[in-house]
């Protein structure tokens, strides 16, 4: 064996991982691992580029892009809802300022009955929540999304168990696919609605039954994805696993739940938002008195009077939802933190 | 025929086979359409620390082959006899070392990982994977990437990474289906010495599907020349050049005769010029 070999092999493995990885960051630390001199790699201001770059691309700066994102969402929404008002609401009167605007064109649509200013809203939070109680209706809404967000969390927690138990099922056994696979699709094809008052009769008024429809809504994209994941390991992974005679439940551990993971978190980010919707839904027939659900309904009895609080019910609702999202967005991050990157 | 096919049976040495196989068939179904006949009257002895290569054209048979010798392919009929037992005794005895063409390396595991992944399975100590795992990657180059993911690394490093993961519990036999077939020129030539190494210090039994000529010669003991539809050996090639196998040996004179030799024998003229040969299995 030629002493030369290893040398001019790392200088060739190096050349080709900066091929196959265009991440300069990892192509630093690779180098640095070959024991390459410094100034082979890159210049320092490269490197400081490289190292913001790699920020920017780790989990972290993923998560931070997703929130700048929604962000930035609102802002434009707010713009054009602002712009929508501006020119075709009703009169902008600012006495204080002596401001007065007439918009050009007029739309029912525009009018301050159905999209309030948003400053409106913004004012209505803080203002009492009913004349003379001491809770504001921000401190009333946090309070009831707290609660909305308990029983969306339980029913996400029973959804995804029960998609991922019945996906592994569904992957183990073929019979019970072909059996009960086109239950799992009608099921999502009846109405919630219809369902709900059913599902008080049998279950009851309270939690459970709330729990139960936001769990219905988060099964199914759950089944979906984790059969799919549960399946896409390569045929040769399951081969190199039955040349080891692993057992089902090793090949299940150590290759098809880890595998699943992209796909399931794919799932849990529409579950999450799902959740929070059916418990919206649920509190209604299930006679939850201070979640949101109750706040949307009550409230929108009272438009007329106060269309602000009901588009500020609503607009909490929504950030229920984000934050939901978000946070398991945040664990998405950290779990799959070291896969390849696309792969999420 | 070949007037040295006669002198066979001293060349090959007087040891109990670790692999033996008789009369195997093996047919797949293809829907709405003739059933291909991957492979038939397969018969093979592999001798223990032999570097068998098997070789042909796409559809010949030769991983169908491999993976009826690692009891992943249950044949239709005949039988397969590894170290004295059943092929599926000798897959439950965890005998069968596996690497592929792609690496099949899981993502989410560290390099060292994968390569403890079998020896997890077979519940060997913390303490002791960490030393075979370290010893494994030493083996192949591979020491001080322990902690990277594969993802992290070159198609040529991924795959040394795959051989090390199947060296790891010492199997007897290591089954490598086309395993260089998706580097470049370079990278296999040098992957070809490395594994010739390992070979040489492990003394493990190899079988190696490839596609590539001058690989099987260049590392084989023996090539079993697979002709297809149906899938068949058409002919055994025992491989004469000198133990070690060095870059001299893709230059000797020698190495060019035994590569004309398998050129002509898949060309379908078993008569290899120079090579003695013998014909095993098919419809003879």
């Amino acid at each position: 064996m030629s002493s030369q070999r290893p040398e001019s092999e790392s200088t060739f493995e190096l050349q080709s991982a900066i091929d196959a990885d265009s991440s300069g960051a990892y192509a630093v630390e690779q180098a640095l691992a070959y024991g390459e001199s410094a100034d082979s790699i890159a210049t320092s201001a490269d490197t400081g580029m490289e190292a913001v770059v790699g920020a920017w691309r780790s989990p972290g700066g993923q998560l931070l892009r997703t929130i700048l994102g929604i962000a930035l969402f609102l802002l434009v929404a707010g713009l054009v809802w602002e712009a929508f008002k501006w020119l075709a609401g009703d009169p902008w009167r600012f006495p204080a300022f002596g401001y007065e605007h007439r918009p050009p064109f007029r739309l029912m649509q525009a009018q301050d009955l159905q999209l309030p200013h948003l400053w409106d809203i913004g004012s209505a939070l803080i203002e009492p929540v009913q004349r003379n109680a001491d809770q504001s209706l921000g401190q009333f809404l946090i309070g009831a999304a707290f609660v909305t967000w308990v029983e969306a969390a339980l029913g996400f927690l029973v959804g995804t168990l029960v998609g991922i138990l019945l996906a592994t099922l569904f992957v183990h056994s073929l019979p019970a696919e072909r059996a009960f696979v086109p239950y799992v699709i009608a099921s999502q094809t009846i109405p919630i609605i219809a369902l709900a008052p059913l599902l008080i009769e049998g279950v009851g008024r309270g939690l459970a039954s709330v729990v139960f429809i936001a769990a219905y809504l988060t099964f199914f994209p759950v089944t979906i994805a984790a059969m799919r994941g549960l399946r896409s390991p390569d045929p040769r992974a399951l081969e190199l696993m039955r040349s080891y005679a692993a057992s089902r439940w090793s090949v299940y551990r150590k290759v098809r739940l880890p595998a699943s993971l992209p796909y399931l978190f794919t799932a849990f980010k529409i579950a999450a938002t799902a959740s929070v919707v059916g418990a919206i839904i649920g509190e209604d027939p299930a006679g939850t008195a201070n979640g949101l659900g109750r706040a949307i309904v009550n409230f929108n009895q009272q438009y007329v009077t106060g269309p602000e609080k009901l588009w500020a019910t609503i607009l909490v609702a929504g950030m229920a939802g984000i934050l939901f999202y978000l946070l398991v967005r945040l664990v998405e991050a950290f779990v799959l933190r070291n896969r390849r990157p696309g792969a999420m | 025929m070949n007037p040295d096919s006669t002198a066979i049976p001293a060349a090959v040495p007087a040891r109990p086979p670790v692999v033996r196989i008789r009369g195997v068939d093996k047919t797949f179904p293809v829907r709405g359409g003739a059933p291909t006949v991957a492979l038939q009257g397969i018969e093979l002895d592999i001798t223990r620390g032999e570097f068998i290569s098997l070789i042909g054209p796409s559809g010949c048979g030769k991983s169908t082959l491999l993976r009826v010798i690692g009891d992943l392919i249950t044949p239709d009929a005949g039988s397969v006899e590894v170290n004295g037992k059943s092929a599926r005794a000798a897959r439950t005895d965890r005998d069968y070392g596996m690497v592929f063409q792609a690496p099949v390396l899981f993502d989410w595991r560290t390099v060292e990982a994968n390569v403890a992944l079998p020896l997890e399975l077979m519940n060997v100590p913390a303490s002791e994977r960490a030393r075979r795992v370290t010893e494994m990657l030493d083996l192949v180059e591979l020491s001080g990437f322990q902690r990277h993911y594969p993802h992290q690394l070159s198609g040529g490093m991924q795959q040394r990474a795959s051989i090390a993961r199947a060296l790891a519990f010492e199997p007897t036999i290591l089954l490598m289906d086309e395993p260089f077939g998706a580097l470049d020129e370079m990278t296999r030539e040098r992957l070809n010495a490395e594994v010739l190494r390992v070979w040489a210090r492990t003394g493990t039994t190899i079988v190696f599907v490839t596609h590539s000529i001058p690989e099987a010669v260049f590392l084989s003991t023996r090539v079993v020349v697979m002709s297809p539809r149906p899938g068949r050996i058409a002919d055994v090639i025992d491989i004469d050049l000198p133990q070690p196998r060095t870059d001299d040996s893709r230059e000797s004179d020698r190495y060019f005769e035994l590569v004309t030799a398998v050129r002509e024998s898949l060309r379908g003229h078993p008569t290899g010029s120079g090579a003695r040969t013998r014909a095993e299995g098919g419809i003879g």
